[in-house]
């Protein structure tokens, strides 16, 4: 096996074009655990940690350039004001020790179903950037996932950042597990809200082959939410809110839940982010 | 491949890696530190924390390659038999050990939180050692344990 070390992006994709069966490794916390229990061993590994292009986020035009290297502890800390959807689903991923290591582009890399990161990047509708030596496009989140573990990636490409509009207004999400810490999501959701344009966004993760959208609950919120009025949501918008979302999910039975519990576990996550999130809307903005 | 890294404050070389191994097995079985544990090698436990750079990482996910030129520190690191670290102090103390196989990790994860967070509320330190696995002490001497580093480590500073 051998362990590639490139030192800028350039190089990083020149080996990944040479060598498209190189393993890239950011935080590790996927792969070394495939690794240690020698259920993968690639002819070689591609270090990225080395790529200073990848490990810093910028601001632009009303959009977060995340590198895709940068570790969810820097998401936390650093961006929880204009991206807190993806601040607070970072949060809630394993441990300090693996938030101090595990990066956005390692959770896209996996392309898990459950992957934490997902659905707020679907909910506000981040684009993925990736590269080759072919050159860059973007692809949207809401179409990165194909199916579970698989992605839009070619073999020859490298996730080099995720642009995220920054927050148009409050965003939630929220995950069911068994304790706080070191859990898989059971299911989970993010809700987004673009109060200026009457917007709102969803992401469901966990309850389907990909992370999910649920369209329907968006069209329905964005047309009975009582905007701009600051009054608080009435209780049947908020439950056919949730309805809409379990009904979107695609969910299968498995070691961590039903797929009847999933779908709804969904609804009541639904309900309760949408009413965070309304509540948290300005008011000099509501009315 | 052969790997240079900074341990404990001492450059180290370790032959012979192979790339897929792990930090923790370089420490353990190469570079002949056994502190930091090896009990999941999956980032469940916390018992193999050591600071690569100066943050708490699970040595078992980080791969030997990527600590090339690197700085760790391990709970060897932190004080020695003659003048234990104030959080290795008080874990003693107030009976935060038991069988001592997740004592390593949590001291490393404990001694990050009392010198990032000396005042850090229980919740936060429960937050902080939430990737620390203890099958003994039911972690309320681990909590005495860090309120009294904590204090040890506000006194030192003023
Ligand atoms: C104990 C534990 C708890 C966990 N808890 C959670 C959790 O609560 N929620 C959650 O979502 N995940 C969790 N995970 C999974 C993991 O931490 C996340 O998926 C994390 O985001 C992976 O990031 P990484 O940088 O460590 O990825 P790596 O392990 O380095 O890489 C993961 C995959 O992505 C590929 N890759 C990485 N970077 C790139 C890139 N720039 N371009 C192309 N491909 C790339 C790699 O080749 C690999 O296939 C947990 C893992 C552990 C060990
Ligand atoms: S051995 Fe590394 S976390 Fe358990
Ligand atoms: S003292 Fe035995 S596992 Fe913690």
């Amino acid at each position: 096996m051998d362990f590639l070390r490139p030192s800028t992006l350039d190089e990083a994709l020149a080996m990944k074009a040479e060598f498209p069966d190189a393993v890239p490794i950011a935080g590790g916390t996927d792969v070394m655990v495939e690794l240690n229990f020698d259920v993968r061993r690639p002819p070689a590994l591609l270090d990225l940690g080395l790529v200073t292009e990848l490990s810093g986020w910028t601001r632009e035009n009303g959009h977060v350039r995340l590198g895709a290297t940068v570790p969810y502890t820097r998401i936390v800390t650093e961006l929880g004001d204009v991206l807190p959807g993806l601040a607070m689903a970072a949060r809630t991923v394993g441990s300090p020790q693996i938030r101090n290591r595990g990066t956005v582009g390692g959770n896209l890399g996996s392309a898990s179903p459950a992957g934490d990161a997902h659905p707020p990047l679907v909910a506000v509708g981040a684009d993925i950037e990736v590269a080759s030596t072919r050159g860059s496009r973007t692809v949207p989140a809401r179409e990165f996932f194909t199916a579970p573990k698989k992605s839009a990636l070619e073999p020859d490409e490298l996730i080099v950042a995720i642009q995220v509009p920054e927050a148009a207004g409050p965003q939630q999400f929220a995950k069911v597990g068994t304790r706080n810490a070191m859990v898989i999501a059971v299911c989970s959701f993010a809700v987004t809200l673009d109060v200026a344009g009457k917007g709102v966004g969803t992401g469901i993760g966990s309850a389907g082959p990909t992370p999910l959208r649920a369209l329907e609950a968006e069209r329905f919120a964005a047309a009975e939410l009582p905007w701009g009025s600051g009054e608080p949501l009435q209780e049947n918008i908020v439950r056919a809110f949730g309805e809409l979302v379990g009904a979107a999910a695609r969910p299968i039975d498995d070691v961590r839940g039903t797929a009847a519990y999933r779908r709804h576990a969904l609804s009541v996550l639904a309900r309760r982010t949408l009413g965070w999130a309304w509540r948290s809307v300005p008011q000099e903005v509501a009315k | 491949m052969r790997v240079n890294v900074e341990v404990n404050g001492e450059q180290r070389t370790a032959d012979d890696v192979w790339p897929g191994e792990s930090l923790l097995y370089v420490l353990r079985e190469r570079l002949g530190l056994p502190g930091a544990k090896n009990a999941c090698e999956q980032g469940e436990c916390g018992s193999c924390t050591v600071y690569l750079d100066g943050t708490p990482v699970c040595a078992c996910l980080v791969a030997a390659g990527q600590v090339e030129g690197r700085s760790v520190r391990t709970v060897e690191g932190l004080g020695s038999a003659e003048e234990l670290d104030p959080v290795q102090d008080a874990f003693v103390r107030t009976g935060a050990v038991q069988c001592g196989f997740c004592t390593p990790g949590l001291v490393v994860a404990a001694h990050d939180l009392v010198h990032r967070k000396p005042d850090a509320s229980d919740a936060e330190i429960r937050e902080a050692l939430a990737g620390n696995l203890c099958r003994c002490t039911g972690y309320e001497k681990i909590l005495d344990a860090v309120r009294m580093a904590a204090v040890a480590v506000k006194e030192q500073r003023s």
